[in-house]
């Protein structure tokens, strides 16, 4: 379980100081699929990167099973088993798509296994397993290796930054898959979701709704989505393709 | 039998990857001497009788041999300069693995300077592997200026993986080729320095035949202090394709000097160069931070597989 209590952040920005996040406090319960979603510029992925300890918080404090880790680095949160995909996945010149999984995975993962984790992110594992993650792979290749990193990772708490942009439709459905089996597999894993896919939302069981650093809504799929329906904060697979 | 103490015998194991004696032909060169040589049906060495250093002649034919000719250094203060000649047989495929390791505890500076020149005959292949290493902790450097020429006729073919990671002073490192009509050259030049270190690669090679090319990349890490300058040319005299690559990693306060060079003399020469030098991306190491690693961690996994 995640708490977050009382968070908030500001940057500067052109020499003003903007409020990003505005006093924010949620729990994320165990065995939960929950969806962040909300306007862009709402804060949605400065709260995503604060959870993984890429930010640190101006004010508050927040707690992995009431264990205080608002001080933890990047590297010990993970250890701690957070695990987050980017919005937009990092290029390595050199490292390959095994070495990334082997890192993630924490030992020498033996190349079937980590084939297994390509062929969960639809990817064919042969073609991809010993390519270098660099700039001659696409940025939806490059999408579903970062997800296969977080599957690779097995966190207690997976954070997903926008995972669905820039991957197409036919890999949509099996991402909603992925989720899935990220849920059934552990049932203490909490899996966090940023995005505005309608199709993601459906199979959330909590939405929280961020918009200009506030939550302004939050509750269970049934009660938050007919709210949001055909709004910026829920957008139809439809939308996204155009 | 080759007899090496167990310095030696480690800087060979750095150099050539070697535990024991090779299959093939060989000559191991320790101390200015050698201590050790094999010939085998198609491939003779022999010394050379007016400079220090060896003629290595590969008959016409001879398909997947080896050739290993590793240099350790482990005497403080000893300087030479080799030279060994490469002929390769027409349509001959060999591996030549070359490379040099100093050890140097004294005070004295060490140096080694290989010239080595190949002379690839028609259609003939080969993989040269050559890489350099330094160990010791004494005040005397160590130093090696490694010179090597390539004459390659029709339809040969090089592939030249030139590797020096650690240890190693002051680099002064010299390759020239000439290529005729098509013959292909493609060279990987793995480079990292560090202390306050200074390596200096120049690349010359001339394409002289319709239809030759070369692919010269080098990559590079400087850290701490040292400094490095690679200096490719590549001159097209025919039509012919070339491509020369320096890609760099600064860290702390080392310097690089990228001079990338393109000479055409004929219409149909197609060249590219392209230069890039930068520190680690920040967003590189929170990615492999947020898989766990430290900060050092992640910073050495990038470097290691960079220069893989």
């Amino acid at each position: 379980m995640l708490e977050l209590k009382n968070i908030a952040f500001s940057a500067d920005n052109d020499g003003a100081n903007k409020e990003i996040i505005r006093d924010i406090s949620l729990t994320l319960g165990r065995h939960k699929f929950i969806v962040i979603t909300g306007p862009n510029g709402g804060g949605k992925s400065t709260l995503a990167k604060i959870i993984a300890g890429i930010v640190r918080p101006d004010a508050g404090q927040i707690l992995l099973d009431g264990e205080d880790i608002t001080e933890r680095s990047i590297t010990e949160r993970a250890r701690l088993g957070i695990g987050f995909a980017f919005q937009q996945p990092v290029r390595f010149k050199g490292l390959t798509v095994l070495d990334l999984l082997r890192i993630a995975a924490g030992k020498q993962l033996s190349v079937s296994d980590a084939c297994s984790y390509l062929s969960k992110v639809g990817l064919c594992a042969k073609d991809y397993i010993h390519r270098e993650v660099n700039a001659s792979l696409s940025g939806g290749e490059l999408k579903r290796i970062e997800i296969a990193t977080v599957l690779a990772r097995k966190p207690r708490v997976a954070v997903f930054d926008e995972p669905e942009a820039g991957i197409d439709l036919w890999s949509f459905q099996n991402l909603i898959t992925i989720f899935e089996h990220m849920q059934q597999a552990d049932s203490d894993r909490t899996i966090l979701v940023i995005s505005h896919q309608e199709r993601i939302l459906n199979i959330a069981d909590e939405i929280i709704v961020l918009a200009d650093g506030h939550v302004t809504k939050q509750g269970t799929r049934d009660e938050i989505l007919p709210q949001i329906l055909h709004t910026e904060a829920a957008v139809s697979t439809c939308r996204m393709a155009e | 039998m080759v007899k090496m103490d167990p310095v030696q015998l480690r800087l060979l194991r750095e150099v050539a990857d070697l535990h024991d004696v090779p299959e093939g032909a060989y000559n191991f060169r320790a101390n200015g001497t050698s201590v050790g040589r094999s010939t085998t049906a198609n491939i003779d060495i022999q010394s050379k009788t007016d400079v220090s250093g060896i003629d290595i002649r590969i008959k016409p034919g001879t398909k997947h041999e080896s050739v290993h000719i590793p240099v350790v250094l482990s005497e403080s203060g000893l300087k030479e300069t080799v030279y060994n000649d490469f002929y390769i047989g027409e349509d001959s495929d060999v591996l030549i693995v070359a490379g040099c390791g100093i050890d140097n505890c004294g005070s004295q500076d060490s140096e080694h300077d290989g010239v080595h020149r190949f002379f690839v005959g028609k259609n003939a292949h080969i993989r040269y592997v050559e890489k350099h290493y330094g160990s010791g902790d004494g005040n005397g450097k160590r130093i090696l200026n490694p010179v090597t020429e390539v004459y390659m006729e029709e339809g040969s073919s090089a592939e030249m993986e030139m590797v020096q990671i650690k240890g190693v002073d002051s680099t002064q490192r010299t390759t020239v080729a000439e290529l005729a009509a098509g013959a292909r050259l493609v060279v990987r030049e793995r480079l990292m320095t560090h202390g306050s270190q200074n390596a200096e690669s120049v690349y010359k090679v001339t394409l002289n035949g319709d239809g030759s090319s070369a692919d010269v990349v080098s990559r590079s890490v400087a850290r701490d202090t040292s400094y490095q300058k690679f200096d490719a040319c590549i001159l097209g005299n025919a039509a012919c394709s070339g491509h020369t690559e320096c890609d760099s990693i600064i860290m702390d306060a080392g310097r690089i000097l990228a001079v990338p060079s393109l000479e055409a003399n004929n219409i149909d020469a197609a060249l590219v160069h392209e230069a890039a030098i930068g520190k680690i991306a920040g967003e590189q190491l929170v990615k492999l931070m947020t898989l766990g690693l430290t900060e050092a961690e992640a910073e050495e996994q990038i470097i290691n597989g960079f220069l893989k």
